[in-house]
């Protein structure tokens, strides 16, 4: 047997579908990038979020669970969880509706493969740009949206400030990602079969009623699939508050703390105030919280199961 | 009647209200292009006006009336490609040394850096693909559903580990000290700066695979017909023949696809790379240099039309991409549903 190794295997004891001999060179490039990049730092994240490690000193000691009892009585952390809340909630329900209304008019009016690729665009765009051009478009003194907004009466200073920063955020990535999102959408009524309406229109249902008791029904698996996405993708924002709130003199989470979402703190206190093991508690509960959260959307959306069957 | 009611794409039959409704639609999609649209055309035009034009046509002017610069000019364009000369410069902004970035070395770093992760990427990623699609070995199932988890490991969490890795830490529980690692180029045990500031540092966490380009392309091997590569099995064709001659040119659009997917998205970087290149100007890709460049802008009059015309030129790479194969990539959310 051993003679024939990384011979071509010949005659009656050919195996077709190879087994590990076969399959090893095909897995071991993948599985080198997996093992260093994903799964040794997983368990390494977990094993710093126990220690006080110092990346100058390179050295920490095991700390049990003291990072996660300072995470708890920590203020600064739950204003990160309250802002980031906020921001998931915006962001979410004005992209959701905006995607979902998008898509529908999409699917009565057109289906130009120009028209979807210029509502992709915005998608593909770095997120540091995005986000420099609407510090732009929305500056106090010479923005043109600021401007137009004033317009309604809404000072141009408004944007800058406090309470605004984090709607203004949630705006910025609304406009990047609803598009994207609306396509997602728009596929899954393409799935939807033509008859039913036909059907429901000769009963004389309205265009509400059909809404209601054909689309968002046999949408909702990718509807749920979608939500699962968008709120994910939503708790992990960052590059857009990072430079939106961090150039021109500002700092990263301002004014204040009123930005500082769950990202930046957890970057802030393992790269500002280099306080690893702190940082990556924050990144464990973190990582617990968005398994929790597509668990819990993943049920009560049933995204399994299609009313179509 | 009858030319109303094939003109409706869901057949539903001619009303007022239904009238309405696709009046209503079709502006919806018109401004929804025009807010798509306006933010790039507002930075071309910016980009293409001095700062003291910029002052002006906001006192002088109205919304309206602003929409066309006045006196266009090429000089931030050249600005921030670093052709213009300093009397140009001194022109445009009113200062003598106006802050940059190096345009081109951010461009070059950016294009090595994309170029390096779409190919790795795809390549290992189409690797493992055949052997979960095609193959059978014990544990197959299982080290894919392994793979999967890793879709859900959000980005921050391995970040400061990837990073302890990239400055030569190998081992879990270990820190300092690995002479017996000096053989490898650009290792040194006692300066802890392995990869650190370097491309390959970059490159590396995405270079190998991700979760979603196996799953992408393993979902797509699926579903190529298996008689041919029977045929060419029984013929006593290796594996390595058969993904090479008949995998691979079948799903030579759909690795295209994913090729281009996986470069934007590693052009579209920046939490992983600022780690990596912070202190390093002259490794930074586009989105690290501008995001850094702009933490140096002062907070009254910035250099509005030079950060504009850098910001479009960041997009621009994306934006060609995106105009070769804009068709190719809708279609793929069709295809794929979700990325």
């Amino acid at each position: 047997m051993a003679a024939t190794t990384s011979e071509r295997p010949k005659g009656a004891k050919l195996n077709l579908y190879g087994g590990w001999r076969a399959a090893w060179p095909f897995l071991l490039p993948s599985f080198l990038g997996f093992l260093f990049f994903f799964l040794i730092p997983s368990v390494r994240g977990i094993y710093l979020s126990f220690t006080d490690w110092n990346l100058i000193a390179n050295d920490g000691d095991w700390v049990g669970m003291e990072n996660y009892d300072r995470m708890v009585d920590d203020p600064l952390f739950w204003n990160a969880v309250k802002v980031t809340a906020y921001y998931v909630t915006l962001n979410i329900v004005t992209q959701t509706i905006l995607a979902i209304m998008i898509a529908v008019a999409m699917d009565r009016l057109t289906k130009s493969s120009v028209v979807r690729s210029v509502i992709m665009l915005p998608y593909l765009i770095p997120n540091v740009v995005v986000a420099l051009i609407f510090v732009w478009l929305l500056n106090s003194n010479l923005g043109i949206i600021a401007d137009l907004f004033s317009f309604f009466g809404i000072d141009s200073n408004y944007f800058a400030g406090p309470d605004a920063v984090i709607p203004t955020i949630a705006g910025i990535n609304t406009w990047r990602h609803m598009g994207y999102t609306a396509l997602l959408i728009f596929a899954g009524l393409q799935t939807i079969p033509k008859s039913l309406y036909e059907a429901a229109a000769l009963d004389g249902a309205s265009e509400l009623q059909m809404m209601r008791n054909i689309t968002v029904p046999l949408l909702r698996p990718v509807l749920a699939l979608v939500l699962v996405i968008t709120v994910i993708g939503s708790f992990q924002v960052f590059d857009t508050v990072q430079v939106a709130t961090g150039g021109f003199g500002g700092r990263p989470g301002g004014p204040g703390d009123s930005s500082r979402v769950i990202y930046v703190y957890i970057y802030e206190l393992a790269f500002g105030r280099n306080e690893l093991g702190r940082s990556s508690a924050i990144a464990v509960a973190l990582l617990v919280f968005l398994m929790f959260v597509t668990f819990f959307q993943l049920k009560i959306l049933r995204a399994n199961e299609s009313d179509l069957a | 009647m009858s030319t109303a009611l094939a003109g409706m794409a869901g057949g539903r039959a001619d009303s007022t209200g239904a009238r309405f409704g696709r009046g209503t639609a079709w502006l919806l999609l018109a401004l929804l292009i025009v807010a798509t649209i306006f933010p790039f055309y507002w930075t071309l035009r910016t980009g293409l006006v001095t700062n003291a034009s910029l002052f002006e046509s906001n006192t002088d002017k109205s919304v309206i009336e602003r929409i066309l610069p006045d006196d266009p000019t090429t000089v931030n364009f050249r600005r921030v490609l670093g052709q213009a000369t300093d009397e140009e410069i001194l022109e445009a902004t009113g200062r003598t040394n106006s802050a940059s970035f190096d345009y081109l070395t951010a461009m070059k770093n950016s294009v090595i850096i994309a170029t390096f992760i779409a190919v790795g990427q795809v390549f290992f990623s189409a690797l493992a693909a055949y052997a979960f699609a095609r193959l059978r070995f014990p544990g197959r199932d299982k080290l894919f559903f392994l793979y999967l988890t890793g879709m859900m490991i959000p980005p921050i969490f391995v970040l400061i580990p990837n990073l302890l890795l990239i400055l030569g830490d190998f081992w879990v529980f270990d820190a300092n000290g690995h002479e017996w690692l000096d053989w490898v180029p650009g290792y040194d045990a006692s300066s802890r700066t392995f990869l650190l500031g370097r491309l390959p540092g970059v490159i590396a966490p995405f270079f190998f695979m991700t979760p979603f380009a196996v799953f992408f392309l393993r979902q797509f091997f699926l579903g190529i017909n298996r008689s041919l590569e029977e045929a060419a099995l029984i013929d006593g064709a290796s594996h390595f023949r058969i993904f090479r001659s008949v995998i691979l040119p079948i799903a030579r659009p759909q690795m295209i696809t994913l090729g281009v997917l996986t470069y934007i998205t590693a052009w579209n970087e920046f939490l992983w790379p600022l780690v990596v290149t912070q202190q390093f100007p002259e490794k930074q890709p586009l989105t690290v240099a501008l995001g850094v460049f702009t933490t140096q802008q002062p907070g009254t009059q910035p250099d509005w039309s030079g950060l504009m015309s850098g910001t479009l030129l960041a997009a621009l790479p994306v934006i060609v991409i995106f105009m070769i194969f804009g068709k190719r990539l809708v279609d793929s959310i069709q295809f794929s549903g979700i990325k």
